[in-house]
């Protein structure tokens, strides 16, 4: 049994295909990667996943359900954990306020469970010490970090992580890939990522996309040899 | 606690000052207290869950209405009638919140007043029951026994100790409410709806609340106003009192708990002496509205958290 199946899942925006039947599965405890060029439909795919686009056409099952007509805060219950492309955090609230949002929908009202969640999310992403502080001050690496605490405290069962490394200074994307590699070890990630660098270091397994259709899916490996990737992304 | 302290401690102030106020203040003050019910329920929705909404007039007339028409048609006394207006002020936002469900921002703002205005002509429509705009004097004979107390409304001491009350709970309502878990949503909300969305919160069901929550609080005060000051008439559901609110509010802060009580009085002063100058007092109040949105955008409340006390909630 997968953990995430899409079965020929298409969206259009008039007459324009942003994706067109396409159809994978996602194994628990894997770290899989979606890559391909600008507009290839990346984000609209996740966007079908997490429940943020309403797919035109085909279904996408989580643990062997139906979830293609759960709204986006229902995925979330069911595991379902959504980090944005642009940064996407409450920039008026303290960094503790935003991650006990996030911790409060899990562990409920109570203040020392949110608070022992809170501390516990900003601990993992590196972030300890900043939880008084206004989230919007906060350098852009710090920032996405606070994205994923947020996600965290949420205790995904699929984390879905868009464009993550975007921005990052590069001693920053080494350490965020340590990140990944621990959350991985009780989540199962979806990862769009441009860095091909970070993708070939962590995904256990890569799916290309072109022009809205899956061009390949393979080991690392395999991927990088493939002659329709290196032809269509790789630019070789 | 600090919250609790100034909280607690203004509402000391407003019991205390009863007894040294000449009797025109006495009464203004009480009247404010009112006023202040409704802003405080308004700021709610604006100051907390970011909707603007242009149409609490309904909410007001709702209970001023529900509270006036039992009085006059039914003959209830002051407590039942009060109840009445409550459910009334309830009953009215659990409508307008379905139609509300779907618009944020500029749609909010015009179907609140949109559907505020239907109720308006609702009132003026049925005039045989509700006598328009000349409206119901109420007959304020009736004593309201609580607890084996005989409370004469027509006494200003009680009409202020009533207003008093009703504006601690709502006070204090609300300053529970924005501290609890729920209303760290609402604030979430106000900062970043999509985002709340995917942390799994159904935001629907929360703008809903809030709106029902806020409306409710708007009945209570509008049926206070009714049964204390004894009258109701169709002006209550013009545009005048969703203005009301919306200004009271930004003048004393959005977002702070004693912003609308601060605003509230500050208007209604500002208008009793200016118009002891001049017939033309609403320019005075513009130009005010105007000094402030550019000094101060953020209301005198929330200008002054932004210089001191940051725990100002």
């Amino acid at each position: 049994m997968s953990l995430l199946a899409a079965r020929n899942l298409a969206r259009h925006y008039g007459g324009i295909a942003a994706v067109s039947g396409v159809s994978f599965t996602v194994e628990k405890g894997e770290v899989r990667a979606i890559i391909g060029p600008n507009g290839a439909g990346k984000t609209t795919l996740v966007g079908m996943i997490s429940g943020r686009i309403q797919p035109t056409a085909g279904s996408v099952w989580f643990n062997d359900r139906d979830i293609t007509r759960l709204p986006s805060w229902q995925r979330v219950g069911q595991g379902i954990v959504y980090t944005f492309q642009v940064t996407s955090i409450y920039r008026n609230l303290t960094c503790f306020e935003n991650v006990a949002l996030a911790a409060q929908r899990r562990v409920g009202g109570r203040p020392a469970a949110i608070a022992a969640a809170v501390a516990a999310a900003l601990t993992q992403v590196g972030l300890p010490d900043e939880a008084n502080r206004q989230a919007g001050v906060l350098p852009y690496g710090h920032q996405r970090l606070l994205e994923v605490a947020m996600a965290l405290a949420l205790k995904p069962e699929l984390l879905i992580l868009d464009e993550p490394t975007q921005g990052l200074a590069p001693a920053e994307v080494a350490s965020f890939c340590d990140l990944v590699r621990r959350v991985a070890e009780s989540a199962t990630v979806l990862l769009i990522e441009h860095n091909l660098k970070v993708v070939l270091e962590l995904a256990h397994r890569i799916t290309v996309m072109n022009r809205g259709a899956i061009l390949a899916e393979g080991s690392p490996g395999e991927i990088e040899q493939h002659p329709a990737v290196q032809r269509a992304y790789l630019g070789q | 606690m600090r919250p609790l302290l100034l909280h607690g401690g203004l509402i000391l102030v407003l019991f205390a000052l009863q007894f040294v106020l000449p009797d025109y203040h006495h009464a203004n003050v009480a009247r404010i207290m009112i006023y202040a019910v409704l802003a405080v329920g308004y700021n709610l929705l604006l100051g907390y869950t970011g909707l603007m909404s242009l149409g609490h007039a309904m909410f007001f007339a709702a209970g001023a209405y529900g509270a006036g028409l039992s009085v006059y048609w039914l003959g209830y006394g002051p407590l039942p009638a009060f109840a009445a207006g409550v459910f009334s002020g309830l009953i009215m936002s659990l409508i307008a919140g379905v139609f509300l469900l779907r618009s944020t921002g500029v749609a909010f703002l015009i179907v609140t007043l949109m559907l505020a205005q239907a109720c308006f002509l609702t009132t003026l429509y049925f005039n045989n029951f509700t006598m328009g705009e000349q409206g119901i004097v109420l007959a304020t004979t009736g004593d309201a026994d609580i607890l084996g107390f005989s409370l004469q409304l027509a006494d200003p001491a009680v009409k202020y100790n009533v207003a008093l009350v009703a504006l601690a709970v709502s006070l204090s309502g609300c300053l529970w409410l924005v501290q609890s878990p729920m209303g760290r949503v609402l604030v979430a909300i106000r900062e970043n709806e999509q985002r709340t969305r995917m942390l799994g919160y159904n935001t629907f069901a929360y703008r809903y609340f809030a709106i029902v929550i806020s409306g409710t609080i708007a009945g209570l005060s509008g049926a206070l106003y009714a049964l204390l000051f004894s009258y109701v008439g169709s002006s209550f559901a013009s545009l005048q009192y969703s203005t009301f609110p919306l200004l009271w509010t930004l003048l004393g802060g959005a977002g702070t708990i004693i912003g609308p009580l601060v605003g509230t009085g500050l208007m209604f002063y500002l208008v009793d002496i200016a118009s002891g100058y001049t017939t033309s007092y609403l320019l005075v109040v513009g130009v005010t509205l105007l000094a402030l949105t550019l000094w101060f955008p953020r209301g005198i409340m929330g200008a002054v958290r932004a210089r001191f006390p940051a725990w100002l909630p």
